[in-house]
């Protein structure tokens, strides 16, 4: 007997939309085993973490919260990544949107200014991680740096950027020392959808985003160019698109979304700038990206389900005492399953019995 | 079925190798079926089929590299299990494959010692390499680094390497499909003399003239199938062909008229200098191309033939715009987008990953190179209707056999899909085609209908350049002939003027002027 691997003549379109639940349940039994191993009632466990969140009305509004970032940079990362562009540093551009667009509400801290401060704020957010996330790509079409490197290390320059403004010239004055703005003024501030309730514009944006993405994918010139490129870069050069102009721009739309995803997240559920506005968002929406097929619609669903795992996970750690590093373990398994079971769209398993050739050891 | 102990041959009691009802299966799918085979000593045998009838299993399945499904290998009478490679060569069976599994940055000595099972020392190697290539004619340089050699001293290098072990039996995988006429003539010296000494020789190709005067027996296999055992000789190259197709291939017509008009592609003075380092540089490429006409071009690979492609297409710009004219205007700056909007097409060599996306659905494959022009896009949207509809008037106009409507690039056959990518060129009737190796691995049906669809698109107007390295494609088609050297371009003859000895002769560098005049004083 021997377990072959064999090439498929065609993607398996079946596999490719059960591949991610084959993932899922994967990483489920993994998890349970680690519960059981760690000392905890596994069903439990399992209940609290993706049961639990589901049943009351303020955690799926908090599950909607925590997914629209992701969904949003996970987007944009998806474009770079169907291009063969590896944008890593998508919690660098969050950032830099955070502290671009901060730096607007910091300024008219307590003035006359109307409206636009909002909109102005967003807009700057964009700009700035879509010219964060340029520095990478530029470095990579301009000197073949690896952009996996650059993007990845540039996370750390922003993360000390917007430590040094809380602490320093941005540090509210009546903030007791501690290390964060003034909270926003209401024009700063992303208006919330339900009255008292946590669920903020943002979301609505989110899902505008993955409809634009689905339509850029699937029904447009451009988005035939990113998936040639990065699916069969000769081709696409045969074809006439330039591989290295689609670079800069999956990176400069991956950028902006990450940046305006970044201030929303400030101007939104957090309502100020401080460290820790991000519990790895920009990082959680590479395994959103690939868990979601890197295809938008798969993507929101895949953001939802993360998002769960992180509520989840804040529920385990009061209910059960299960670490918060668990969820992260948690989230590496999956990726881990995702990537392993893509190998089953291009090939399939088959059992073959050894062949009636003549014996070499079949006992 | 042909009786198969007509003429040829050798009367040997055992055969040296035998297969019996050799099969091997691949999912559902019989790449071998029952293939009854005997190679004797001091016999060439021919091993004879279309791309995919099922050849390189057979060769590969007697090599050891792949295990037969069922039915058995007879070495010297007595049945045997070969698990590799290295078993083969134990027991005297060498092989020089088509591709060569040379190391271009290690010395001829060292790709050859690399290759040996034995225990030999490097400088035993060197020596027993220097008086092997000498006393079969096939001289080698031990020191010499492999990039430095031309495609038929590689070849030289595996042929020797195989000889080193002292096979009793050699197979060769298509062998002259990259040498020059007489390069193949002097391989041929070498075979019979191989077979002088009791050796035998399963000879692949699919060249029918060749395995005429070579060979003693030849084997024909059609769709895994054994279909016959004959004399070859005794065979007309039409006789072996049907046997091989299974059906009469229609033959290629030239339009009866033709009108020669103004020059729609030049190339004047290219000089380009390679991306990589082991590239070919282009010297003073000159070349005019009227409307009506079709231009070979004749070289052994690797003389600079991809690299004239890509400079043609754009998708390597030259620095001087008037280098590449198309349809009176200088491109040689301009990309290959802008140069399609000018009327020109461009088929690549490669189908897989250079023509078409191989994971993409034929629909996509259409705009990759439709986007340009027509009613493709709209506004930057792409019109799905339209695509749809250039893969269906494809595959109506041009055969492309298919499972579905609009299936991925990879799953259709090598033949179906170089179909589908000069139908798609074919149809935007472009003033210009360039295109390269039009029917390499294509099978001969397929290849009859793409050479006479080169020649209806000049009778039609279009100027058409067509590089091959099969020089009877290129006579046939071709309304002249230049061949490539060492990124140099000749003259071009005109069909009728170039003989396959002339040809020959400047694909191996030497200049027509100076063979004349050692003609002449040697007369």
């Amino acid at each position: 007997m021997q377990l072959v691997l064999e090439k498929r003549a065609e993607r398996s379109r079946t596999v490719a939309l059960i591949s991610p639940l084959i993932a899922i349940g994967l990483t489920i039994v993994t998890m349970t085993i680690l519960f059981a191993v760690m000392g905890k009632n596994p069903i439990l466990a399992l209940y609290v973490y993706f049961i639990a969140p589901l049943a009351d009305g303020y955690s799926l509004q908090e599950i909607a919260v925590k997914a629209t970032p992701l969904v949003m940079i996970a987007i944009g990362l998806s474009l770079c990544y169907l291009a063969n562009a590896w944008n890593i540093g998508a919690e660098g551009q969050f950032l830099m949107g955070a502290v671009a667009g901060s730096w607007i509400a910091v300024k008219t801290q307590g003035t006359e200014a109307g409206h636009w401060v909002l909109p102005a704020m967003l807009l700057l957010g964009a700009i700035a991680g879509a010219l964060y996330a340029l520095i990478p790509a530029i470095c990579k079409v301009r000197f073949g740096a690896s952009e996996i490197l650059t993007s990845l290390m540039l996370v750390y320059v922003a993360d000390l950027l917007l430590d040094y403004l809380v602490r320093g010239p941005w540090r509210d004055p009546q903030g007791f020392n501690f290390p964060t703005t003034a909270e926003f003024d209401p024009v700063a501030t992303v208006p919330t959808l339900i009255e008292a309730g946590r669920l903020h514009l943002g979301s609505i944006l989110a899902l505008i985003v993955v409809a634009a993405g689905a339509v850029l994918l699937g029904k447009t010139i451009k988005g035939f160019e990113i998936r040639v490129v990065g699916a069969a870069p000769r081709a696409a050069r045969f074809g006439g698109f330039n591989a290295n102009q689609l670079i800069l721009l999956t990176f400069a739309i991956s950028g902006a979304l990450s940046g305006l995803a970044g201030i929303i997240e400030v101007a939104g559920p957090v309502g100020h700038l401080q460290p820790g506005i991000s519990p790895g968002y920009g990082f959680t929406a590479i395994i959103v990206a690939f868990l979601g097929r890197l295809n938008p619609v798969g993507i929101l669903i895949a953001g939802l389900f993360l998002a769960l795992t992180f509520i989840g996970g804040e529920q385990a750690q009061i209910a059960m005492k299960i670490p918060l590093d668990v969820t992260k373990v948690f989230q590496g398994v999956l990726l881990f399953y995702v990537l392993a079971c893509d190998s089953l769209i291009l090939y399939r398993f088959r059992i073959i019995s050894s062949a009636p050739q003549v014996a070499r050891g079949t006992h | 079925m042909r009786d198969t102990t007509s003429a040829g041959q050798h009367t040997s009691a055992t055969p040296l190798l035998q297969t019996v009802a050799l099969t091997k299966r691949y999912g559902t799918f019989l790449a071998n079926d029952k293939i009854d085979l005997d190679i004797r000593p001091q016999q060439i045998h021919a091993l004879l089929g279309e791309n995919g009838a099922g050849k390189s299993t057979l060769v590969k399945t007697i090599y050891g590299l792949v295990q037969p499904s069922e039915g058995e290998l007879r070495w010297e009478g007595r049945s045997i299990v070969l698990s590799g490679p290295s078993q083969a060569r134990a027991r005297g069976i060498g092989m020089v494959f088509q591709h060569f599994s040379l190391f271009d940055n290690l010395t001829v000595a060292e790709n050859v010692a690399l290759g040996l099972d034995g225990k030999e020392s490097f400088k035993e190697i060197s020596a027993r390499l220097e008086r092997v290539s000498h006393s079969y004619g096939l001289p080698l340089d031990p020191k010499r680094e492999v990039w430095q050699l031309s495609v038929g001293e590689r070849q030289r290098i595996e042929i020797v390497r195989a000889l080193m072990q002292d096979p009793k039996f050699l197979i060769l995988d298509e062998p002259t499909a990259v040498l020059t006429p007489q390069e193949a003539d002097q391989l041929f010296v070498v075979l019979e003399r191989l077979k002088s000494e009791g050796r035998a020789i399963l000879y692949i190709s699919h060249k029918l003239e060749e395995v005429k005067r070579l060979c003693d027996t030849a084997t024909i296999l059609r769709n895994g199938k054994k279909v016959a055992t004959c004399n070859p000789k005794a065979e007309t190259a039409a006789s072996l062909a049907r046997m091989m197709v299974g059906t009469e291939i229609k033959e290629v017509k030239p339009a009866a008229t033709r009108e020669i008009t103004v020059p729609r592609l030049a190339i004047i003075d290219l000089d380009l200098e390679p991306d990589d380092p082991h590239g070919v540089h282009l010297k003073g490429i000159a070349l005019e191309i009227r409307g009506g006409e079709i231009l070979g071009i004749a070289g052994v690979a690797g003389n600079g033939q991809d690299e004239l492609f890509a400079a043609l297409s754009g998708e390597r710009l030259a620095k001087d715009p008037g280098t590449v004219v198309i349809e009176g205007i200088a491109a040689g700056h301009l990309s290959i987008s802008r140069r399609r909007k000018l009327g020109a097409a461009f088929i690549p060599e490669e189908r897989l990953g250079h023509g078409t996306a191989p994971r993409m659905r034929l629909s996509e494959n259409a705009l990759l190179t439709g986007h340009v022009a027509g009613n493709m896009v709209l506004h930057g949207f792409v019109n799905t209707a339209a695509t749809l509809n250039a893969v269906d008037r494809t595959t109506e106009t041009f055969d492309v056999r298919k499972a579905k409507r609009d299936p991925e690039a990879a799953s259709l056959s090598g033949g179906n899909l170089q179909k589908f990518i000069v139908g798609r060129e074919i149809l935007r009737n472009p003033a210009v085609l360039v295109v390269n190796q039009p029917t390499w691995g294509v099978d001969a049906g397929a290849a009859a209908v793409i050479r006479q669809a080169l020649l209806d698109l000049a009778a039609g107007g279009a100027a058409v350049l067509v590089t091959s390295q099969d020089l009877d494609e290129l006579i046939e088609i071709s309304d002249r002939i230049a061949v490539m050297f060492h990124g140099r371009l000749s003259e071009p003859l005109p069909t009728a003027e170039a003989s396959r000895e002339k040809l020959g002769l400047l694909m191996g560098g030497s200049s027509l002027e100076a063979t004349e005049q050692a003609h002449a004083a040697g007369t």
